[in-house]
């Protein structure tokens, strides 16, 4: 038994946040309801990454909505509001993240919410907070890694402020809402009562700096200095870093700079015996190990280095990961299939409960491909 | 405020930053934390994993990751000691721990003893890359995982080699899941009465944070991943999304309509592209065109005509000049906790707000074996 079986979930969340969270309860057990408008439905199925497609939504929405139902509601329309009411009264869970005001001038505020079902938990996703002089400016996810100092961690000392690739605002922000809503059903266990759990972009890209801005807060307020070449992290001593080999990259982790240079047949430079000098002198220092990394293929240090459980890697792509034994011995993709016979693979939730993988067949819905089933079960008309 | 998990006791084995920063989220929602740390080094993230900054004799890391928390210090290859521990798991809600596969065996602290003695328990370990296959016993630390999971390949710009997230993001989003399946269970546990066990690899999670990339890959028939030549911010979206210099510092600029942004920024060449795939197939072209144009003004001027027209832009902040916005300093995001011994320090706060009011707490971080004595004594 799953552990979110019989929580009934109602996403009017669009995008990415929000329906990360819900797909991460959806994975759990729960069951998952898209409000969305009709024929359109929600923003996010025009989104795409490379134009790709499945059906009439992209490939991105796909992947963020599987395992869900859809209901097609007009929240300006009295008639589907009313129903929409109804389904709300028998919900656990209700998400959104439209900007501050456009609930309450639907009718849908926590208040009137918590009025018709005082049971519910409310979860809200914001750009930067509920209030201020930011509340209304657009919430995406690069403009929040851009102005949370987020960029500046990564890459090179002379590149440009370096975001990471992928949607890690987002991601992040609908993993700190699943974490408010869990805790919140777990408290109403024990009080029989709902809450509101609001999260926002920019907070949960802050909370992912949490240590480097701890440093940063009680050090006089030194900001992040990237390293000149091979930088993975601001505040790490050397080695930690990428390097090029003769064929290919290695990445050294958390490896005490002495044994390491010791393993490769070298000894350390005097200037850089003394272990404050591997924070101080990193660039000087990284640029000696280059000198002697490239010199032998990646495989050559691995077999060097490993036995010795330095802190060591190659660096794959897709490819090299995704055909690699230890990527096949976790099953971690699956095959799901809409209503029309398409088949996409995906990856799965990353969270093993009683020792289960978690699968799902079912693909993300059409526009309320599910609207006749739940008028009937939940009595809506 | 009444915290919403007020009443779990969650014991701690794990190190380092992946299970701790799983349990330090449980803190601050309301539970009792206590770490189990072993004596004289305690977890070693109080030695070996450490920024440039020490406080208070400790790596700030190890501060920001730890406060809200007791220590406990046993030794668990002593059969007295590891009984007293026992007592603790017996009236616990949670346990967790990130050791390597056969590690927690040795301790006695592996699934099946663990369910002998509190039979409703939610047991939750993270692995670096699962318990079988290949790479069970290798270390799992977080540029590692980055590395080998395809993660380097999706930041910078193309020709620029492999380029991890500068933090350790694999590291804070398999702790983040555990978190995830530690309150389903709990949740469960409180319904039901069953507890359950938990499992998360940072391999997983790594892969699973990229979802959209790999389902890409998946689709497009395995094509490799490919950088925009300069000004990146994503490998599979086109432009304009990326960060662009300007005179004095530097804009993001998200999705927008190539024509649209150009007639804004009066840069009539983007008029040229019309064609909406255009954006995703010329995007090294485009972006070239956009990132002559906007050197030429500052970021303030742009910002003027982009954010009135709703075109998704901002611009680049470093920490200090975030700190002094109106919208920073409204979220109360920096809190002040303290030590036992009055030691104090700035640090951030949950990012969770509850029924409108922040998840805060004033403790500070344990020193090692703090609360050894006192948790003796009431559990005894």
């Amino acid at each position: 038994m799953l552990p979110l079986e019989g929580i009934t979930v109602l996403e009017f969340a669009q995008f990415m946040a929000g329906p990360s969270a819900g797909l991460k309860m959806a994975d759990l057990g729960a069951r998952v309801i898209k409000i969305e408008r009709p024929r359109t439905g929600e923003a996010g199925r025009q989104i795409a990454l490379k134009n790709l497609f499945i059906d009439e939504s992209s490939m991105v929405f796909h992947t963020a909505n599987r395992n869900k139902q859809s209901y097609a509601a007009n929240l300006k329309d009295a008639n589907d509001l009313e129903r929409v009411k109804k389904l709300i009264a028998q919900a656990d869970v209700m998400t959104h993240n439209f900007r501050p005001g456009v609930m309450e001038k639907i009718g849908l505020d926590y208040d009137t919410v918590h009025s018709i079902n005082p049971k519910i938990i409310y979860g809200v996703v914001s750009g930067y907070g509920p209030v201020g002089p930011w509340a209304k400016k657009p919430g995406q996810d690069l403009l929040i890694q851009s102005l949370s100092g987020f960029v500046n961690l990564s890459g090179n000392a002379e590149d440009n402020p370096t975001a990471s690739g992928l949607a890690t605002s987002d991601i992040f922000t609908g993993v700190h809402l699943v974490q408010g809503i869990l805790a919140a059903l777990i408290s109403r266990t024990k009080t029989g009562k709902g809450a509101k759990i609001e999260v926002s972009l920019l907070e949960s890209t802050l909370d992912i700096q949490f240590e480097l801005l701890t440093t940063y807060l009680n050090d006089g307020n030194q900001l992040p200095k990237r390293v000149k070449k091979g930088s993975a992290h601001a505040y790490v001593a050397a080695p930690y870093g990428l390097y090029q080999t003769k064929d290919s990259y290695m990445a050294i982790a958390l490896t005490p700079l002495d044994e390491l240079v010791k393993a490769m047949g070298l000894s350390l430079p005097n200037q850089f015996l003394a272990k404050e000098t591997w924070f101080t002198e990193r660039d000087a220092i990284m640029d000696f190990l280059r000198e002697h990394l490239i010199k032998e293929t990646t495989q050559y240090w691995l077999d060097l280095f490993e036995p010795l459980d330095f802190r060591v890697s190659a660096v794959f792509d897709y490819k090299t990961i995704l055909d690699h034994d230890a990527y096949k011995v976790l099953k971690m993709d699956q095959d799901v299939e809409t209503s029309d016979g398409i088949i996409m693979k995906t990856t799965r939730c990353p969270i093993r409960i009683d020792g289960e993988r978690i699968f799902s067949r079912k693909s993300a819905p059409k526009v309320g491909e599910d609207n006749g089933l739940i008028d009937n079960e939940f009595n809506l008309n | 405020m009444k915290k919403p998990l007020e009443g779990i006791l969650v014991i701690d084995f794990s190190q380092y930053l992946s299970g701790p920063s799983a349990s330090l989220r449980l803190a601050d929602l309301g539970a009792r934390v206590i770490k189990v740390e072993k004596p004289v080094s305690g977890d070693m993230g109080r030695q070996l994993y450490c920024s440039n900054v020490i406080m208070n004799g400790e790596s700030s890391m190890f501060h920001a990751i730890n406060r809200n928390k007791q220590s406990y210090v046993a030794d668990m290859k002593s059969a007295q000691e590891r009984e007293k521990v026992y007592t603790l798991i017996a009236k616990a809600d949670v346990l967790l721990h990130n050791f390597r596969p056969g590690v927690a065996d040795k301790l006695g602290i592996d699934f099946d003893t663990i369910q002998s003695i509190n039979s409703n328990i939610v047991y939750a370990e993270l692995t670096g890359y699962g318990k079988e296959g290949v790479w069970k016993n290798k270390p799992g630390l977080d540029l590692l995982l980055q590395s080998v999971s395809g993660l380097t390949q999706l930041n910078g710009n193309d020709g620029a080699g492999p380029v991890p997230i500068g933090l350790a993001v694999i590291d804070i989003l398999s702790g983040a899941h555990l978190a995830q399946g530690i309150l389903a269970c709990l949740y469960r546990k409180l319904t039901t009465g069953k507890g359950g066990k938990v499992e998360v690899s940072m391999l997983e999670s790594a892969l699973e944070y990229q979802f959209e990339s790999v389902t890409c890959f998946f689709r497009d028939g395995g094509q490799p991943t490919e950088r925009p030549k300069t000004n990146s911010a994503h490998a599979y979206l086109g432009a304009p999304y990326g960060v662009y210099k300007t005179k004095n510092g530097n804009i993001a600029l998200a999705m927008g309509s190539i024509p649209f942004i150009g007639e804004l920024l009066g840069c009539l060449e983007l008029l040229n592209y019309p064609e909406v795939d255009s954006w995703f197939s010329q995007r090294d072209e485009i972006k070239g065109i956009l990132a002559n144009h906007l050197k030429t003004k500052d970021t303030k001027e742009w910002l003027a005509v982009l954010e009135p027209a709703d075109i998704w832009c901002a611009e680049i902040m470093d920490w200090k000049t975030l700190f002094d916005k109106e919208a920073f300093k409204i979220l109360e995001m920096v809190q002040k906790v303290q030590m036992s011994d009055g030691y104090g320090y700035e640090t951030t706060r949950c990012p969770i707000q509850i029924n409108g009011a922040w998840l805060k707490s004033e403790k500070g971080s344990p020193i090692l074996g703090e609360h050894t004595e006192k948790i003796n004594t009431e559990f005894a």
